[in-house]
């Protein structure tokens, strides 16, 4: 008897041993997320693999409300769209702080984090990497634009392009002197909010170009001249300046949107142990030089921006001052059910002549 | 033991199709209609009733994207056949052996290709730094470049473009079956072209017609890349529509209550068609 359970445990043991030693890490991310050499460097010091899939936040979501939670090991949402999602679906598991090396992320940004994907008293975010939407604007056709309502001026008409989500009305809500966030509380006066900036977009279209989806579609409309002023995120304005110095990205007046991508677990992912070893290894100084590098976007790593490329460095700080780095307006986590109110008045939109 | 010999041969066969039927288009299909009845009344929390089907008859917006695009396959399917009918025409009746085969070849070799493949090089073709704009300004007809992408009309090429083959090859097939001496037979009684086009031509192409339009009208209504990448900003599509409410809503409810009218509305269209050419369906596609 004993030496049969002695056996099953050894067994037990052994299997353990065996998945917590050497596993297949699936990673939802974004673009630029996961660069080449990072996943190899990792594979070489951990034995895991790493499949990575490239997505955006809608569909992070909607692909782990499809399998309740399952297919991935680990996700990467923004810190705003965690708590609804898990109030909504149930599709993550808390983090366990015991098995992250907390001494890399800035204490400032993992408190906030840590804050915002704080769901009946359980953390479900770390914050990787942060950045903001704003203007991506060539100065030499469209100097003029400085806002958000400039786009729809007649000087840029049929030149303009944004995307038709969430950041196009929050960013619009602010440049017409509105405050969307202080109304994410109060569904009638945010849906009032809407209702402005529904009518505001509906008479810009004419101004539209079209409305852009991904990041290479915008990048490609710049870069050949069809748009020269658009909502877009700063990585992409940087991208372009190292291409045509004419084109970068301008942090608008009112306020760029500050947005933070998170480390969350999915609810059954299986490589758990792989999932906190990705997260101490990317948030490693010299890896998160490496990350900001290719995605162009910094990180909450300590010290992850010494190795960053001094072009990087003078893009970023040719775009944003001291005043505009406090004006940032950072994501407050989306209350469940105002994206209800928010697609209603996309689809409209889209539908208006 | 015979009889049971070839029962079980008759359930083996059948196995397949029916495993399909089952497994790949009716459980799915009971899933969705299940969700399309629950309706959200809070987090985690639903109940049935038709409220989902309510909202699309309440909200124009709606009904008025499904009756676009129902109208616009519609047209898209009348071009089709317009373009498609003298093509088919041209190969079944006026070639003959490796010239027909080639042409038969050439009007697929487009699609060896994927779709977005095809509608991206139209993308090239039609932009405003695309091909057509720079010849049309190399050629001094306009001033500045031009803009023919985003509009109605590029998604009209678009899915006249992409379901041109459809049509064409029950259109080949039929007309090869009809017999070159009923159209001799018909010049000998005096019959113009146009008249026997309409007494002898297309009477036999019928089924071909039918089936070719049921095929490129279904194809056009679930189309999803077309009409979005080319329409742009006017680009609204009933399927864009339905995978807006399954991804960017999180609203799989209303998703799936659209995706059944959609079910519904291709399925009411082509029995209208149907009926109004009188074919039966059963002949249509033994026929073509």
């Amino acid at each position: 008897m004993k030496i049969k359970v002695f056996s099953t445990v050894l067994v037990a043991t052994a299997l353990t041993a065996q998945i917590t030693s050497a596993d297949t890490l699936r990673l939802l991310t974004w673009g630029g997320y996961a660069p080449e050499e990072v996943i190899a460097k990792f594979e070489e010091e951990t034995g895991h693999t790493v499949e990575v899939t490239t997505s955006n936040n809608e569909e992070m979501i909607a692909k782990l409300r499809a399998t309740n939670g399952g297919g991935f090991d680990l996700a990467q949402p923004s810190q705003d769209r965690i708590t609804s999602a898990q109030e909504e679906f149930g599709i993550y598991k808390p983090i366990d702080m015991s098995k992250v090396n907390a001494d890399q992320f800035i204490p400032s940004m993992l408190m906030a984090t840590a804050t915002n994907t704080t769901y009946e008293g359980e953390i479900y975010g770390l914050p990787h990497v942060w950045g903001t939407s704003g203007l991506v604007v060539n100065t030499a056709e469209a100097g003029d634009v400085t806002d958000y309502t400039d786009l729809c001026d007649g000087s840029v008409a049929g030149k303009v392009s944004y995307r038709l989500k969430r950041p196009t009305l929050i960013g619009f809500a602010y440049s017409m002197g509105l405050d969307p966030f202080a109304a994410y509380g109060d569904t009638d006066k945010y849906q009032e909010i809407l209702d402005q900036v529904e009518a505001k977009l509906t008479e810009c279209k004419a101004n539209v170009k079209t409305y852009w989806d991904g990041g290479d579609e915008i990048k490609n409309l710049l870069r050949s001249g069809e748009v020269v002023a658009s909502m877009a995120w700063d990585t992409g304005g940087w991208q372009l300046n190292a291409d045509n110095p004419d084109i970068t990205f301008v942090a608008p007046e009112s306020g760029a949107l500050g947005w933070i991508d998170t480390f969350v677990l999915p609810a059954r992912g299986r490589a758990d142990d792989a999932a906190y070893d990705w997260i101490n290894f990317v948030m490693r100084p010299d890896i998160a030089a490496m990350i900001t590098n290719t995605a162009g976007n910094f990180t909450a790593a300590v010290g992850g921006d010494e190795g960053v490329s001094a072009d990087l460095k003078a893009r970023y700080q040719g775009s944003f001052d001291q005043a505009a780095v406090d004006n940032i307006k950072w994501y407050p986590p989306v209350p469940a059910g105002l994206e209800t109110l928010e697609g209603a008045t996309l689809d409209r939109i889209n539908a208006a002549k | 033991m015979t009889t049971d010999g070839s029962k079980l041969g008759f359930y083996l066969l059948l196995a397949p199709i029916l495993l399909w039927l089952v497994v790949l288009i009716i459980l799915p299909h009971l899933g969705l209609f299940w969700v399309s009845i629950s309706e959200k009344i809070g987090p985690r929390e639903f109940q049935t009733g038709f409220g989902n089907y309510v909202t699309f008859f309440e909200e124009p917006l709606y009904w008025r994207t499904f009756a676009r695009t129902a109208i616009m396959s519609i047209l898209a399917t009348a071009l089709t056949l317009i373009f498609g009918f003298p093509i088919a025409y041209y190969i079944a009746k006026l070639t003959r052996g490796r010239t027909k085969t080639t042409l038969f070849l050439m009007c697929m070799i487009p699609f060896w290709v994927s779709e977005l493949v095809r509608t991206f090089g139209w993308m090239i073709l039609l932009r405003e730094t695309g091909v057509f704009s720079n010849l049309l300004q190399y050629l001094g007809l306009v001033s500045g470049p031009v803009e023919f992408l985003y509009n109605d009309a590029a998604i009209m090429v678009g899915l006249v473009y992409t379901s041109i083959l459809f049509m064409v090859v029950p259109l080949v097939t039929t007309l090869d079956s009809l017999d070159d001496s009923l159209i001799e037979a018909g010049y000998d009684l005096g019959g113009n072209s146009l008249s026997i086009l309409r007494e002898i031509v297309i009477p036999h192409a019928m089924p071909g017609i039918v089936s070719g339009c049921i095929v490129v009208f279904m194809l056009s209504l679930g189309n999803y890349l077309t009409p979005i990448l080319l329409g742009g900003k006017d680009s609204l599509w009933f399927t864009g529509m339905i995978y807006t409410q399954f991804i960017t809503r999180f609203n799989w409810e209303l998703g799936s209550a659209l995706g059944f009218l959609l079910l519904a509305l291709s399925s009411g269209v082509v029995f209208l068609g149907l009926k109004l050419s009188r074919q039966s369906l059963a002949d249509t596609m033994g026929r073509a």
